[in-house]
């Protein structure tokens, strides 16, 4: 890593930091959660974005991995977690046992969604275009209805993210720092995978699959990976979203959800990561802002996306990016 | 050009929408009204609970005010949708405790978004009424957190009290949907109550919601020959449950609870629910006066009768508003004090006191089923 990257990572670490510290005593808890669940969207969507952007293939089962990332994470929280962070907030100060914790929180919802996604993706991803969507979606609905079965995690009453043998540790998530830090990452992580020279396989199977195989790409095993890598974020997502409501339920994950984030991907543009992100924050905040306007707050979200859809068919930002590169030709 | 557009669309919504959102503090003449929150499903899966308890709400409120409001200012509903969505019910929660900084917060009917909003009002100590959700887990949320209806263990007790004592049944059958803990806490409860006052439970059967085939279970039941059968679940499986009884030659009573009170049982359920019985929050057609006035005017303002939800929005309101005045003060504290110390307050849906877990205690009433409609059978008092 050179001297230049350091920096920047300990730049960022550094701002994430101080906004973790500073922001939560500034900002009043209604905007905090708007802005975190902004964070949330913006996971789900960059990692979607990897799939049906960059892939090519049309994904409509996102929020069925963002469901098994929040369940897991969460009963790894109550059932296991909540002991260790009482040990650990005994033993070290509460902010660095916390930053110690809440990896193994997000890596457990992580790991099992990309599981879930290997599982799902081996025989979903032999499917094509229209096939593929109804099967991902299918699949989704089968987690969720699952999901709802067991009754260790609450089943049909939701799950509280609360441990009552241990009441010293308060389970949520407070704050900004852990949602920003894991937004940077899935950044860095989805840019490096797609904008690398190993990363044209990518773009090779969306622009053409026969194409893509004769130069000797292994097709299927290029979307099975980036199927895995969409469902570890997007079940990052998950435990981030299940830590910070800090309360779970199965409707939360129901197709509506999942449509949701393909239109975060769709408006930002198709294989633009900032015009993921973009989308995702400006659609998860319009249904908050437009509060004012009472019952006709849905009627004019929907025209915002119509509208958009209408005189930016390639959506906000097409597949271009928002980059160093793109700012200082603006105004280098 | 298109740009142009775009920006300048978004640009006028954002106007129009800041504008929309201060016009709301535009100062009235008089005195600054009390601010109460409410958060419901006004659009969304169960857009008609919140519809209902809004309406309700506005009722009362609108009738105090007329009569002068209380500790001399008039109380302003702010209602929030929440689309019947369960983490907005939490963001709709928060926008009405810190941003309008409300001084009670009133809602949801759906029992896991009144769990997903409760924990932010205990966390902003501003007591929070919660019209209809039966989960007993939404009031141990915190000591904030109170409730205007009765809960499910309860009603199953009503239940069998009403089996044992009035209809003389001594052997029951209970059938169940074991995935909904609303039908567990009522069937635990019944079997608990029926079986203390010597009563037999001589099936225990058990289906999931979505279920439309019910007759293997039906059958075993047959077999028993019970006096009655509990079946504690919603509308739609209840329906098809009773269809399916009459056809197997079952004609002993079903019972069941407030999840029976909708339109929807007698249209899925037909002739076959005739002559059952199931207990609820109200009965439209009670002879108690402030019933028939409050129908009378109900039906008046937004022409149709009330259900359960709508009388519950109406108590609501009436316990806050008694709460305030008592409290002497908006004080979150006080006010909760006083909240908590609700007793015999003249409800609609019953006589209502708070009991040492802020749930309400109050009477449940008995309908039958009878040509068509709801019939008020008889009230069961709480105990």
């Amino acid at each position: 890593m050179s001297s230049k990257r350091v920096a920047a990572f300990a730049l960022v670490a550094i701002v994430l930091l101080a906004l973790d510290a500073w922001l939560p005593s500034w900002l009043n808890p209604y905007y905090a959660t708007i802005v975190t669940r902004i964070g949330i969207a913006v996971v789900a969507a960059v990692s979607l974005q990897l799939v049906n952007g960059f892939t090519g293939q049309f994904s409509i089962g996102h929020a069925g991995f963002m469901a098994v990332g929040a369940y897991t994470s969460a009963a790894f929280s109550v059932y296991v977690g909540a002991g260790w962070l009482e040990s650990l907030l005994g033993l070290l100060p509460a902010p660095l046992a916390r930053s110690l914790f809440y990896p193994l929180v997000l890596a457990s919802g992580g790991l099992a969604a990309a599981v879930a996604g290997f599982v799902v993706g081996i025989p979903a991803l032999r499917l094509r275009g229209d096939y593929l969507a109804i099967a991902t979606l299918g699949f989704a609905e089968v987690i969720r209805i699952a999901i709802l079965n067991v009754d260790a995690v609450g089943g049909a009453r939701g799950f509280s993210i609360h441990a009552a043998e241990h009441p010293a540790a308060d389970l949520r998530f407070e704050g900004f720092g852990a949602v920003y830090a894991v937004v940077v990452v899935t950044i860095v992580v989805v840019a490096r995978l797609v904008y690398s020279s190993g990363g044209l396989s990518f773009r090779a199977v969306r622009e053409d699959e026969v194409a893509a195989t004769s130069i000797g790409i292994a097709t299927t095993r290029i979307k099975v990976e980036a199927f895995v890598v969409a469902s570890f974020f997007a079940g990052v997502a998950g435990a981030l979203f299940a830590h910070s409501e800090g309360y779970v339920h199965t409707n939360s994950f129901a197709f509506l959800r999942s449509f949701e984030i393909v239109v975060f991907v769709v408006l930002g543009g198709l294989g633009s990561i900032t015009g993921a992100v973009l989308a995702a924050a400006v659609l998860t905040a319009a249904p908050e802002l437009l509060r004012g306007l009472g019952e006709w707050r849905m009627v004019l979200y929907s025209l915002l996306l119509i509208g958009t859809m209408l005189l930016r068919p390639q959506g906000l930002l097409g597949n271009r990016e928002i980059d160093l590169g793109w700012l200082r030709k603006r105004f280098g | 050009m298109s740009r142009r557009w775009l920006v300048g669309g978004i640009g006028a919504i954002a106007v129009v929408a800041l504008a929309c959102g201060s016009g709301r503090e535009g100062g009235a003449a008089g005195p600054e009204p009390i601010q109460v929150g409410h958060y419901a499903s006004l659009t969304g899966d169960t857009a008609t609970f919140g519809q209902s308890t809004d309406r309700g709400l506005r009722m009362k409120i609108d009738e105090i005010n007329a009569a002068g409001g209380v500790l001399g200012r008039p109380i302003e509903i702010i209602t929030e949708d929440d689309r019947s969505i369960t983490e907005e019910a939490r963001s709709a929660a928060q926008k009405l405790l810190q941003r309008d900084q409300v001084v009670a917060l009133l809602g949801e009917v759906a029992s896991s978004r009144s769990l997903a909003a409760a924990p932010e009002a205990q966390r902003a100590r501003i007591p929070m009424i919660t019209p209809a959700s039966t989960n007993p887990k939404v009031t141990e949320v915190g000591d904030y957190i109170f409730r205007a209806c009765f809960i499910d263990p309860f009603q199953g007790a009503v239940m069998a009290k009403f089996a044992r004592e009035t209809l003389g049944a001594d052997r029951v059958a209970i059938l169940f949907d074991f995935k909904q803990d609303y039908s567990v806490g009522l069937a635990d409860f019944f079997r608990k109550t029926f079986e203390a006052s010597g009563g037999t439970i001589v099936a225990d059967e058990r289906y999931t919601s979505g279920d439309i085939e019910f007759r293997a279970q039906l059958t075993k039941i047959r077999a028993t020959k019970p006096d009655a059968i509990f079946v504690p679940g919603y509308y739609t499986e209840v329906g098809l449950i009773a269809k399916q009884a009459r056809e197997l030659g079952i004609d002993v009573p079903l019972l069941g609870g407030d999840g029976w009170d909708s339109s929807k049982t007698l249209e899925i359920g037909g002739k076959a629910v005739e002559g059952n019985y199931f207990s609820n929050h109200y009965a439209a057609d009670s002879d108690r006066p402030e019933v028939v006035a409050f129908v009378r005017a109900y039906r008046e303002r937004w022409g149709e009768t009330p259900d359960a939800m709508a009388v519950l929005g109406y108590d609501t309101g009436g316990i806050l508003a008694d709460a305030i005045a008592r409290a002497g003060s908006t004080d979150p504290e006080k006010l909760r004090d006083a909240i908590a110390a609700t007793r015999n307050y003249p409800g609609v849906s019953g006589t209502i006191s708070m009991d040492e877990n802020r749930n309400a205690r109050k009477d449940a009433v008995v309908m039958k089923i009878r040509d068509g409609a709801f019939r008020y059978e008889q009230t069961v008092p709480a105990f």
